[in-house]
């Protein structure tokens, strides 16, 4: 790196930088993090390209996961999808299929998500609404009536009941005749980022930890090819974190997950290869890919160094992206299908294995049919048209990016020690820190916008006072009484001595260190809600309401 | 009453909460510290409450308004469960505050049925404190 810098060049440049005017807000990240105006060797201090990037496949994965990423196989482009019964939601993935899809990924209303019956009180005007309602192993057969699941990858974004949901995914499996060991997809099972974010949490954080723990043993040994976690910092971000708060505090979480499974007596290689995460794709390009980028050293140093992983499959983080909800807009609505392209760019540019394009309508209502096709041709455009897949991290050497790089690791690294010092994830968690952190980088940002220091079209600048309304989906009001009128009906028909019976094998094996995962499929096969098991887990492991920061 | 005590009262005083099941609490608590910054009286009651919880909270609270967060679109089972309860319990002189993603077509229905102000994405701070300031809270009866 000793070459000979050009001082009479680099003189001249200060000297015209200092005369030059500057716009009148300081250039900063989405995140608030401030940009010099240029980055040059000066910026990489003792940067070695050999030892900080390596080649892509192999450690510590700067530049990517695989040695040859999109050239031998482009990202998997999964759109996340449901809403209505689980016959509505059958519907859209066939026709997602139909328009090219690769993998599906199933989104659940919120009485599923908060582990209630269609027919709870609490579940009233939210069922179908928001995802589709899953009770029973009956509606999960339903939802995956007639797709090849030999074939397709399915992923599941829940996480409060995530053991139960998966439970009734293996046995619908195992009914359908599909071997679990060719089984491929993704339970979202992240219970930490409820506690810190988005606020789906039933049980204490410790049971729910055991929980999430007892899908990953459960797997490695039974469904070996599924991801039973998607650790992740995406609802983190979306709370209004900024991108390392979403950094830090994901791999923490996985570390976190680690240490628990390790405390078990399992070995670290017999689970750490199938780990996965999911992070944010929000508006600062550059930001955002020096995130992933940075995520995947942390994370491979963490696994090799700290807990002695040995498989090389093990190091690797493995993710999918999500455009940002959080940058779309009510106003000019169609804007959002630009915001979400660039978005998605960088997702693509950081080294994605998939990822999700939001609907531009997306902040009005769920996605209509035009506009989820929308998402999906501008990751196709992306992969197809723009040249981005034709070299490996294309951005690899940019003195910008990699200086980026070093900056997220070591603000991560300032978290990871702040963590410590609190006591560990739950003790910082009990505390609020994850929450407060979040709160103050959500109101600074808000208070930035207000202030117009940052501008978002359509909202604070170029606004405009017509504004042409989108047609977007209405979900049937009729969805809520046929799914609590089947649900009904089916609990009339069932053995009820047998659910009895299987419920407290529930709560039985719940007070004990035994993996819920047996007493769980039981459940599901006597044709148990989703409900009624959480129910009996709430016997044992009592109710959680959290701490408010704000 | 309510409305008695407020005028011998420094600060207004107002319940934000969010109603139902959905948990998407960012932009109520920026409102919430907004609101303090700007010297009101924040009763922040949290997740996951249902609508007897909201109004038994307004009433032991003694609040002017009431703030409800949904992103769920639940609001119109919701909403006019809480505006039925305030008139129930005697407090329909509370001003009736929403916040979230509300479908444009619903909008005039909610106000209709009483609730003063519905603030969608992309409000500014200061756009609802100045709406709080220039009303009493008395909106529906």
């Amino acid at each position: 790196m000793a070459a000979v810098i050009d001082t009479a060049a680099q003189d001249r440049w200060e000297k015209e930088v200092a005369a030059a005017p500057v716009r009148p807000e300081p250039p900063s990240t989405v995140s608030g993090v401030p940009i010099e105006p240029l980055y040059t060797r000066n910026s990489l201090d003792g940067f070695n390209p050999d030892t900080e990037l390596g080649f892509p496949g192999q450690y510590p994965f700067t530049r990517g996961v695989h040695a040859t990423m999109y050239r031998s196989r482009l990202w998997t482009m999964r759109q996340f999808a449901g809403f209505g019964t689980a016959r509505q939601t059958n519907e859209r993935f066939r026709f997602l299929l139909a328009k090219g899809q690769t993998g599906l990924s199933t989104a659940f209303d919120l009485p599923t998500l908060m582990g209630l019956d269609s027919d709870d009180p609490r579940s009233l005007g939210e069922v179908g609404r928001l995802g589709v309602a899953v009770d029973t192993l009956d509606d999960m057969r339903t939802l995956f009536d007639g797709i090849d699941l030999n074939n397709v990858s399915v992923s599941m974004t829940i996480n409060a009941p995530a053991a139960i949901i998966m439970a009734f995914f293996l046995a619908n499996a195992q009914d359908q005749g599909v071997d679990w060991k060719q089984l491929r997809g993704t339970l979202q099972n992240d219970i930490l980022k409820e506690f810190h974010a988005q606020n789906e949490f039933v049980f204490p954080p410790e049971p729910h930890v055991r929980l999430v723990c007892d899908v990953i043993e459960y797997c490695a040994r039974e469904v070996p090819q599924w991801n039973p976690v998607s650790i992740s910092g995406y609802h983190i971000r979306e709370a209004g974190s900024t991108a390392v708060q979403e950094l830090a505090f994901t791999l923490a979480d996985g570390f976190h997950y680690i240490d628990t499974c390790l405390a078990r007596g399992m070995d670290i290689d017999d689970f750490a290869p199938r780990l996965s995460f999911f992070f944010n794709s929000h508006n600062d390009i550059f930001e955002e890919i020096a995130k992933y980028r940075a995520a995947r050293v942390l994370w491979a140093e963490t696994l090799r160094n700290k807990y002695g992983a040995r498989k090389e499959s093990s190091w690797k983080l493995r993710f999918h992206a999500q455009t940002a909800g959080c940058s779309l807009q009510d106003k000019q609505p169609e804007v959002n299908l630009i915001r979400v392209a660039y978005q998605a760019l960088a997702a693509a540019l950081g080294g994605c294995q998939s990822l999700h394009t939001n609907s531009m309508d997306e902040t009005l209502a769920l996605p209509s049919e035009h506009a989820v096709t929308l998402a999906l041709r501008t990751q196709q455009v992306l992969a197809h048209e723009t040249g981005v897949t034709n070299t490996v991290d294309p951005l690899g050497g940019s003195y910008f990016i990699e200086a980026l790089t070093r900056q997220m690791q070591q603000q991560a690294g300032g978290y990871f020690e702040k963590i410590e010092q609190l006591g560990g994830m739950l003790a910082a968690l009990e505390k609020g820190f994850f929450r407060r952190e979040i709160a103050d980088a959500a109101f600074a940002y808000q208070r930035d916008v207000d202030a117009q220091k940052k501008l978002i079209v359509g909202v604070n600048a170029f606004t405009e006072a017509e504004q042409k309304p989108l047609e977007t989906l209405v979900v049937d009001e009729q969805v809520e009484a046929e799914q609590v009128a089947s649900l009904g009906k089916l609990k009339w028909q069932r053995d009820a001595a047998e659910v009895a019976c299987v419920l407290a094998e529930v709560r039985r094996v719940a007070a004990t260190r035994e993996n819920l995962m047996p007493a769980f499929l039981q459940a599901a096969r006597a044709r148990c809600g989703v409900g009624e098991i959480m129910n009996a887990l709430a016997d044992v492991f009592g109710r959680y309401s959290g701490v408010a920061r704000w | 009453m309510a409305e008695h005590l407020a005028q011998n009262r420094a600060a207004k005083r107002i319940v934000l909460a969010k109603v139902g099941l959905d948990g998407h609490d960012r932009g109520v608590k920026v409102v919430a510290r907004a609101l303090r910054d700007a010297g009101f009286h924040v009763i922040y009651a949290g997740l996951w409450q249902t609508p007897e919880a909201v109004v038994r909270a307004v009433a032991d609270e003694d609040a002017d308004w009431v703030g409800l967060s949904i992103l769920s679109g639940a609001h119109m089972t919701l909403v006019p469960r809480v505006l039925r309860l305030l008139k129930e319990t005697g407090l329909a002189n509370v001003g009736v505050l929403v916040g979230g993603i509300i479908p444009e077509d619903e909008v005039p229905k909610l106000l209709e049925l009483g609730v003063a102000r519905v603030f969608g994405p992309g409000t500014s701070m200061p756009e609802i404190v100045e709406f709080l300031k220039q009303n009493s809270g008395a909106r529906h009866d």
